[in-house]
């Protein structure tokens, strides 16, 4: 019983609880229903539209709520000004308790909090309903002053990565960024839409690229997909994941995300060359139309699919809205074709119904569109190809698909471009896997430092003769043995891959005498020690640790001990003696945080998995490249220090 | 005579049959004619009923397979049709609701606090769980006054069941 409450009280409590859950369940029976709605439009064909008929006509039949259902999917949206908003999806007022696990986020947002986001998410940690409306709010704020379109240049020695439907692939996303490196000034992308529906992950997806594009918002794009559409994420699965995750806050948030949705930019474009957009063109496709249009008012795109099929469904015919929701105008369907189209072999522009939007477009509307816009090439995902990518119409049209085993496991591969000045698409290809993901994670140091000494090894091996004729020059007396800088600084000369061979030397060189390296004989061990390229498929495991090995480099120069893990104090002397000679000042709190912030475990000390999962998050470009570059600087000093 | 009776009580039987399968198919996503137990509530509250906790643990005890957390429609079907033909949890009405909001409005406010409404919500008769509650305050409150008028939300949430 309550606290001395009376029968009364007792009695009213419990019809007012019996009446809410009613109510309750009300609602879920609705989103249940729709959810059917939807499943049920995704078939074409005669049997499935007669499936659907009657399941309309029973629903119309036997429940009076689907009649306020229908009516209520289709009337348009309350006319709130956007101040209103702002203050419906404020995330003051929502505390994060004690007990909260997850990350914590401060704004204005930084690289380290993306960073903080993303290794959380590896951790299947969820984050709290208030920093997701916190970030998604300041993703609001920047995409109103966006755009439609996209102008992007392609710096000098500069590359630009573009990505395809990424479908809540968490793990296909991790896998860019470490194959590829993070989002930065050096390192613009382009996401081209459908980020969310049918994977898992799809808000974990959204949070980082919203996370980057407030760190980098000159250097990250996104376009707008066909999934960016509530009403396809009722269906598709990403209204159900929001709701599932975010059981108080969920509703909010979607309506917050609706709203994002429509502001996303629609296209981009390289160097006025090449236009990206998610779904493709029409023959009524005018750039300088859509530029000009109000994107955030166009007409939900899947809404006009939605109509298409049912107009022949008669017993909606009588409802006003219906009338109204056929009026769209040129430019609503300009922006559908946007988004949903789909490349067809024959010549023409025919009405896609498969979809039920956009349309299907042949070789010669891509001619014409292309020319009259002076482009060259047009980027598209949207749908899912055996390789990641395919190109049609005589190489005009590229088709990019980031989401690997999307049917199944095995199913696909995904894929990226990058793309340098020259405007020509390079192609990288990957494929997630489950259990090599589980490898990874579990890694012992064994395994990685053979791998990785087996990936420079192989470099070495590879080099074998320049490195001979680069040896002998630093010894005219052919005494066939010469001084570790002088091996070192051959090495670096022929590999230049800008790593501290000296410090390396132990791992890679056994034969030494008095500071002398006999370089003949240790070229003969290498060749007898070159391990068999061991043959597999494109596992994962090897194409990462292959590209490895520098990394691991960087870790075994910190671990001297060999221990298989480094004190902070290791850490911070040898990122104190970098620091000296990077020309940058890392002051003592900055080495002491970044220490602290890789010790996931808190036991003071630095394994060989955390640190390899901080480089992974911590970005290759950002660190790794930045301080190779500056290791010849370090190595020519080291020498000079000898 | 006795045979239109016969004949509008079967239609009425076979009526009732299809609301309660249809209900059900909502559920039923492996389309095997089985849903998980914790959405049966749903299921009834959606055919009009408005059992209580204990009323619904009740039937649950009747149709459930032996715990397996899950509910087969052959046993459902005719629990759910003695339950709709007899009008066994029968909505409430809105006067008796008003009256017991007014009763736990002591000041007769013509309101209730958030605080007012979660304490009864969450101490007495059949309690919410924490999220209910922060679900049902968010739903009803006004977003202005964060107060729930409760006369406008019977009549709001009788009509139209949207937030």
């Amino acid at each position: 019983m309550g606290c001395g409450m009376g029968k009364s009280e007792l009695q009213a409590a419990l019809l007012i609880q019996r009446w809410y859950r009613q109510y309750v369940a009300r609602l879920e029976m609705r989103r249940r229903c729709t959810w059917n709605i939807f499943q049920s439009i995704e078939y074409a064909g005669e049997q499935d539209q007669i499936k659907l008929y009657n399941f309309f006509g029973f629903l119309m039949d036997h429940f009076t709520p689907a009649r306020n259902l229908i009516s209520h999917i289709f009337r348009e949206n309350e006319i709130c000004r956007d101040i209103e908003w702002e203050r419906y999806f404020c995330y003051k007022s929502i505390e994060v308790p004690e007990s909260y696990t997850g990350p914590h986020l401060t704004f204005p947002m930084t690289f380290c909090g993306v960073s903080k986001l993303m290794e959380a998410f590896k951790h299947k940690q969820q984050l709290h309903a208030r920093y997701v409306l916190q970030i998604l709010g300041e993703t609001w704020r920047l995409l109103r002053i966006l755009p439609n379109i996209n102008y992007v240049s392609v710096c000098h020695n500069q590359e630009i990565t573009i990505c395809g439907d990424l479908h809540g692939h968490l793990e296909d996303l991790l896998l860019i960024f470490y194959k590829n490196g993070l989002p930065s000034s050096e390192k613009p992308y382009v996401f081209n839409g459908d980020f969310v529906d049918r994977g898992k992950n799809s808000l974990e997806i959204l949070l980082i690229l919203f996370g980057f594009l407030l760190v980098y918002p000159n250097d990250v794009h996104l376009n707008r997909g066909n999934h960016e559409d509530h009403i396809v994420n009722l269906r598709y699965g990403f209204t159900k994941e929001i709701l599932g995750k975010y059981r108080v806050h969920g509703k909010k948030i979607l309506k917050l995300l609706q709203k994002i949705f429509s502001w996303l930019p629609l296209a981009t474009v390289i160097d006025h060359k090449v236009l990206i957009v998610h779904g493709g063109i029409s023959d009524m496709t005018d750039l300088n139309v859509i530029e000009r249009v109000d994107r955030h008012r166009v007409r939900e795109a899947c809404w006009l699919g939605l109509i298409t099929i049912l107009s022949n469904v008669r017993i909606l015919t009588s409802y006003d809205w219906f009338d109204g929701l056929v009026n769209s105008t040129d430019i609503s369907i300009q922006i559908v074709d946007l988004l949903w189209s789909d490349p067809m072999p024959q010549n023409g522009c025919i009405p896609n119904e498969v979809r039920g939007g956009g349309c299907y477009w042949g070789p010669d509307v891509t001619e014409e569109v292309l020319e009259r816009h002076n482009l060259q090439l047009l980027i598209r995902s949207h749908e899912c190809k055996q390789d990641g990518y395919e190109f049609c119409h005589n190489r005009r049209v590229l088709t990019i698909f980031s989401a690997s085993n999307y049917y199944e496991v095995g199913s696909n591969r995904g894929a990226y471009i990058r793309m340098g000045p020259d405007l020509v698409p390079h192609f990288i290809q990957y494929q997630a896997s489950r259990t090599c993901r589980e490898l990874t994670l579990t890694q012992s140091v064994g395994w990685t430092e053979r791998s990785a000494l087996r990936a420079l090894r192989e470099q070495l091996f590879v080099h074998k003769s320049d490195l001979i004729s680069a040896f002998q020059e630093f010894d005219p007396n052919n005494t066939g043995m010469i001084s570790l800088r002088h091996w070192a600084s051959a090495t670096e000369t022929v590999l230049n891959l800008g790593l501290p061979w000296r410090m390396l030397r132990p791992q890679l060189v056994n034969s030494t005498k008095y500071g002398m390296v006999d370089y003949q004989q240790w070229i003969r061990e290498l060749s007898i020690t070159e391990p068999k390229l061991e043959i597999s498929d494109t596992s994962i495991l090897e194409t990462m640790y292959k590209n490895h090995s520098n990394l691991e480099t960087i870790f075994r120069i910190i671990d001297t001990d060999h221990s298989g893990s480094i004190s902070f104090e290791e850490f911070r002397q040898t990122w104190k003696l970098l620091s000296s000679h990077l020309q940058t000042e890392i002051s003592d709190e900055a080495i002491a945080d970044l220490a602290q912030s890789i010790d996931f475990n808190k036991d003071g000390s630095i394994d060989i998995n955390e640190f390899m999962e901080a480089f992974r998050l911590v970005d290759l470009s950002d660190v790794y490249f930045y301080l190779c570059s500056k290791f010849r600087p370090l190595v020519t000093l080291l020498h000079e220090g000898t | 005579m006795a045979e239109s009776n016969n004949q509008s009580a079967e239609t009425k039987l076979s009526d009732v049959h299809k609301r309660i399968k249809a209900a059900f198919e909502t559920f039923d996503n492996a389309a095997n004619n089985t849903v998980d137990v914790r959405e049966i509530g749903t299921i009834i509250y959606s055919l009009g009923c408005f059992p209580s906790q204990a009323d619904l643990h009740d039937f649950i005890a009747e149709v459930e397979e032996d715990h397996s957390g899950y509910i087969h429609l052959d046993r459902f079907l005719p629990a759910m049709t003695k339950v709709l033909l007899e009008h066994k949890f029968p909505p409430i009405p809105k006067d008796l609701l008003l009256q017991a909001f007014e009763v736990l409005d002591k000041d007769n406010k013509g309101y209730l606090e958030p605080e007012e409404l979660t304490k009864y919500m969450t101490q007495e008769g059949e309690p919410f769980t924490q999220e209910e509650m922060e679900e049902m305050l968010t739903g009803l409150a006004d977003h202005e006054r964060n107060v729930i008028y409760y006369k406008d939300v019977i009549n709001q949430l009788a009509i139209d069941p949207d937030m």
